[in-house]
């Protein structure tokens, strides 16, 4: 099917557009102008990613909206756009959730609005250029540029410990992406000078090389997902990042590494992929259970989720190292339903730290006597949080458990531990915060929450509910892609 | 007998500077002090004439005059043209600078210009004796410009370490010059270069003469080990002249390397590759662990100076057109981002009061949201942020590490950047997420205004559209070679 139209570089520069637009509107004085600007932005945003799905072609796993153009000729670099089934949905998870950040943002942030939401904006076209770019220093560029916008929000509107959670932040993940330039550069050499990441899955590449290429990779990838033990920066980042900048960071940032994965390690190191799968499903599964452990004993419930996600995440490591389709569908599955449920999460989480300024667990409880809608919704994200059958959560992780199953029992057993040890976290916090007595005057005077919180979570609601119930329009469209990516890893490029 | 003159032509622009100097001082000096701006215009005016001179007679091919001790081709052009846009730059960012500080003086303006005129003559030479005059000319102006502020007790302090170990450097230069002279009875570079080829000279002494060349390159590029002299001089010299000595005498530098090791004595560069390897591992070492020591901004730019030299040589390492290429673009891209940064310095002095210390930069983004973001932009390119130049020109000279065989080299330099990155951040850190401590307003003339913007995005544009750079260092080099 042909698509002429410049489809991908209209989703990538018309958010990049409206954040100049809403940093131009300049200071506090014009923060309702900025507020409406950014909003019209990342909902145009998500209006121009729709033809990327009705227009997608399921039944091909090449490259679709291709566009390419030189960049600069002196290292060969294009301008060289495209999806396929993998990163469609990606950049659709992330233009949607873009106007919810910034509707979160809405009252909440008084200070410096113009460059909250125009950070926000901006980063959303950087990341859909991750996902969209098809050369490896356009993938570079857009994915380092990513930090930017990122540090200044962790900075400036974050928490009391804030300067150190954006430094950590941006140093873990600078430098894994710098081994990765260097990964790069040397497959530029080796293919005889070509920047293009679908010739980098053709090139044949001895093992050692391989592994190394492979460390470099999972360095950048490992610091972005985040895997177990390069998981550290996270719960510092999240904790102290305003609630729009742990949404975004937990339900889209995240993906980055994941998504990194299956474009670059598996495809072009495939037997370095084989031959380290079974340490890359240990960590995984390290991260899951360990990491299931820390989250049960959090006593500040945005660190919890920050944990839970760490914890999710492994089970995405865990489906691509399996190897097999259900594995790699489910993992897939897996990071799209946990872009909903974390940023729902958080989102929750920001509505109690609006009205009581607090994150601590100890300093809630019968929250549901003053907010039932709240304790309803919340009630909802937290079962889909712990796996509950017709979330979304359940399909992903099912999906996971069944490739391990048909590779090692243990391995599923493991596994299946996040079903109970996930339940048992969030589900004693969600007990904590929201039933028993009335725990403060200041719960007392909770009110529940107001229509655009509510219009929030509801959308959100759906999509976890829809998923759950029939993930069929998500998986088909990443099946085809899938497969192929299955017969070319199985393939040997020594 | 005959006598034969020889072709002006190919050095009209360094002739022409040389008469403007003149022309300054006795203008400047009838003009008196109520009517300094007659200097500074015509300063401009010669920079100006100087690059129209250079570009009306840019052309590939390269032509030796004056017994083939100066040459003119490709790389010396577009390198002088660099120099005199960042001289010119440099007038426009220090001019209220020194006004307020009383040195807006006539000696001023021609020791910039004997300085300019010092960067060409390196920049051109093809004989080690008119590579040594032209280096001298520089140094001599740049001690007397570091002590313009006599009565600044630093100031002359750093006037004084500076002048001392660079006169040391070019004593360790002129040694190893003679020693090549010794072993190969040249000191033309292009016949050093044959005779070098046809292995006809003593091999020994010649590396001996190589140890002491490169050791003087190191200390005028302030490369670790000798690299003691600059974080003095940069905190001592005042502001606007440590813009200067940070930008465009890199430049000259370049070319010096580039004439030198590469031109004069490439068939050596198995033996120098390694002393490189040493000096940049070194530099990038010592700069950035030391610049996040550093409570001042200017000693920090120092180091940080030292560790973009480490990178720079990194670009010779490969000794191909590759490589050099690289390097053209990474001095070019640096010396693009000095001379933005050492602006915002100056930017946040004002009458009165030096900004000197980080903490000077604190919420910046509070007082002027505009200045602090150009300041971004600078960082970040310091940093080798993409989609800023500064990224660029590391990734073209980790390319040609890379294609040299030096993987591990290369993955030392991304550590050490890494390190870098973090008092870049710092900076950030002071400006968008402290609260300031004065709210003094920030009131740039409308020339530094314009200059500074223009810098700071063309620092952005460059990295969105580095062909241009790029292909203009590739081009200088293979045109040269």
């Amino acid at each position: 099917m042909s698509f002429d139209f410049p489809l991908l570089s209209l989703i990538i520069w018309l958010p990049i557009v409206f954040g100049i637009a809403v940093f131009a509107t300049g200071n506090d004085r014009n923060a309702q102008l900025a507020r409406w600007i950014s909003l019209v932005g990342s909902i145009l945003g998500l209006l121009v990613a729709i033809p990327l799905y009705t227009n997608f072609d399921s039944a091909t796993g090449a490259m679709q909206f291709i566009e390419s153009h030189v960049w600069f000729e002196r290292f060969n670099v294009s301008y060289h756009l495209g999806v396929d089934g993998i990163s469609m949905p990606l950049i659709l998870l992330n233009c949607f959730i873009t106007p919810l950040v910034i509707v979160a943002g809405w009252e909440v942030i008084k200070e410096r609005v113009s460059q909250y939401m125009g950070a926000f904006l901006v980063m959303s076209g950087i990341v859909n250029g991750v996902f969209a770019s098809l050369d490896a220093i356009l993938f570079y560029v857009f994915w380092e540029a990513s930090l930017i916008p990122m540090f200044l929000i962790i900075g400036i509107w974050g928490g009391p410990n804030r300067v150190y959670a954006a430094i950590k932040f941006f140093l873990y993940t600078l430098l894994g992406s710098l081994l990765m330039l260097i990964a790069f550069i040397y497959l530029y050499l080796t293919s005889g000078g070509s920047f293009s990441i679908e010739d980098y899955h053709k090139l044949s590449i001895p093992l050692t090389p391989q592994i190394l290429i492979f460390v470099a990779f999972l360095l950048a990838f490992a610091v972005k997902v985040p895997m177990w033990p390069v998981h550290t920066w996270l719960p510092d980042a999240h904790v102290e990042a305003p609630t729009g900048g742990s949404v975004v960071l937990a339900a889209i940032l995240l993906k980055l590494g994941g998504y990194g994965f299956l474009r670059f390690s598996l495809p072009i190191t495939p037997d370095a992929s084989h031959y380290l799968a079974t340490m890359m499903i240990v960590l995984s599964l390290i991260a899951i259970v360990y990491i299931g452990l820390i989250a049960l004993m959090q006593v500040d419930m945005k660190k919890l989720i920050a944990y839970s996600s760490v914890a999710h995440m492994g089970f995405v490591t865990l489906g691509f190292f399996l190897l097999n389709a259900y594995g790699i569908e489910g993992a897939m599955v897996q990071m799209i339903s946990h872009g909903f449920i974390s940023g729902a999460m958080f989102l929750c989480v920001g509505v109690l730290y609006d009205r009581l300024h607090s994150r601590q667990i100890a300093d809630y409880g019968g929250v549901v006597n003053k907010m039932p809608i709240f304790a309803a919704f919340f009630m909802l994200f937290a079962m889909a949080n712990a796996g509950l059958p017709g979330t979304s959560g359940f399909v992903g992780e099912f999906m996971v458990i069944m490739g391990a199953m048909k590779v090692n029992f243990w391995y599923a057993f493991l596994a299946a531990t996040t079903l109970i040890f996930g339940a048992a976290y969030t589900l004693w916090m969600y007990k904590r915060v929201i039933f028993g007595a009335v725990a403060s005057p200041a719960v007392e005077g909770l009110k529940d929450i107001s229509k655009r919180e509510f219009v929030l979570l509801t959308i959100l609601a759906i999509s976890v509910l829809w998923i759950g119930v029939y993930p069929f329009p998500l998986t088909e469209v990443m099946h085809t892609t899938v497969d192929q990516l299955l017969i070319h890893v199985s393939n040997s490029k020594l | 007998m005959n006598f034969i003159p020889p072709d002006f032509t190919p050095a009209s622009s360094e002739i022409f500077m040389l008469i403007m100097v003149c022309v300054v001082m006795l203008a400047d000096l009838t003009a008196g002090d109520s009517r300094r701006y007659v200097a500074y215009l015509l300063t401009q005016t010669t920079l100006l004439g100087c690059a129209l001179l250079t570009f009306i007679s840019f052309s590939t091919e390269i032509t030796h005059t004056f017994n083939g001790m100066y040459v003119d081709d490709a790389m010396a052009d577009i390198l002088k043209l660099m120099v005199y846009g960042t001289v010119s730059a440099v007038l426009v960012y220090s001019h209220s600078y020194i006004s307020d500080r009383g040195m807006l003086k006539g000696e001023f303006f021609s020791l910039i210009l004997f300085a300019t005129l010092g960067m060409m003559v390196m920049i051109s030479a093809s004989h080690f004796l008119t590579l040594y005059i032209g280096l001298e000319l520089l140094s001599l102006s740049l001690y007397a410009l570091v002590a313009l502020r006599r009565e600044s007790l630093v100031a002359t302090e750093a006037a004084m370490k500076f002048f001392v170990l660079g006169a040391l450097a070019s004593g360790f230069l002129l040694y190893g010059m003679s020693m090549v002279y010794g072993a190969t009875g040249t000191l033309h570079v292009s016949q050093l270069a044959q005779i070098i080829q046809s292995e006809a000279s003593s091999k020994e002494v010649l590396v001996v003469g190589l140890v002491f060349i490169v050791a003087g390159i190191s200390f005028k590029l302030s490369a670790a080990p000798f690299h003691m002299w600059a974080p003095d001089v940069y905190q001592g010299a005042p502001t606007a002249i440590t813009l200067f000595i940070g930008s465009a005498p890199k430049l000259a530098a370049f070319g010096f390397v580039m004439r030198l090791l590469v031109e004069g004595m490439g068939e050596m560069s198995a033996d120098w590759q390694g002393m490189l390897i040493i000096l940049a591992v070194m530099s990038m070492a010592v700069g950035n662990i030391a610049a996040i020591a550093q409570t001042n901004i200017k000693r920090m730019l120092a180091y940080s100076t030292i560790s973009h030299m480490g990178f720079l040589l990194l670009g010779f390492i490969s000794a191909d057109s590759n490589g050099y290429s690289s390097a053209l673009f990474y001095v070019i891209a640096y010396v693009l981002m000095t001379l933005g940064t050492f602006a915002m310095v100056m930017l946040l002095c004002r009458s009165g009061f030096e900004a000197e210390n980080i903490n000077d930069f604190k919420g910046l983004s509070k007082r002027n949201s505009w200045y602090a973001f150009i300041a971004l932009l600078l960082m970040l390119s310091l940093a080798g942020i993409p989609p800023m130049i500064g990224f660029y020109a590391k990734l073209s000279v980790l390319q040609a590490v890379v294609n040299a065989g030096y993987v591990w080299l290369a993955v030392v330099a991304v550590l050490f950047s890494l390190i870098g990155a973090f008092y870049y951040l710092r900076i950030i850190k002071l400006m968008y997420f402290d609260e300031p401590e004065t709210d003094e307003p920030i009131t740039p003339n409308s020339d530094v205004r314009i200059l500074l913007s223009a810098n700071g995005f063309a620092v952005l544009a460059f990295g969105i559209f580095p062909q241009a750079l790029m292909g203009l260092s590739l081009y200088a080099i293979q045109n040269s070679m």
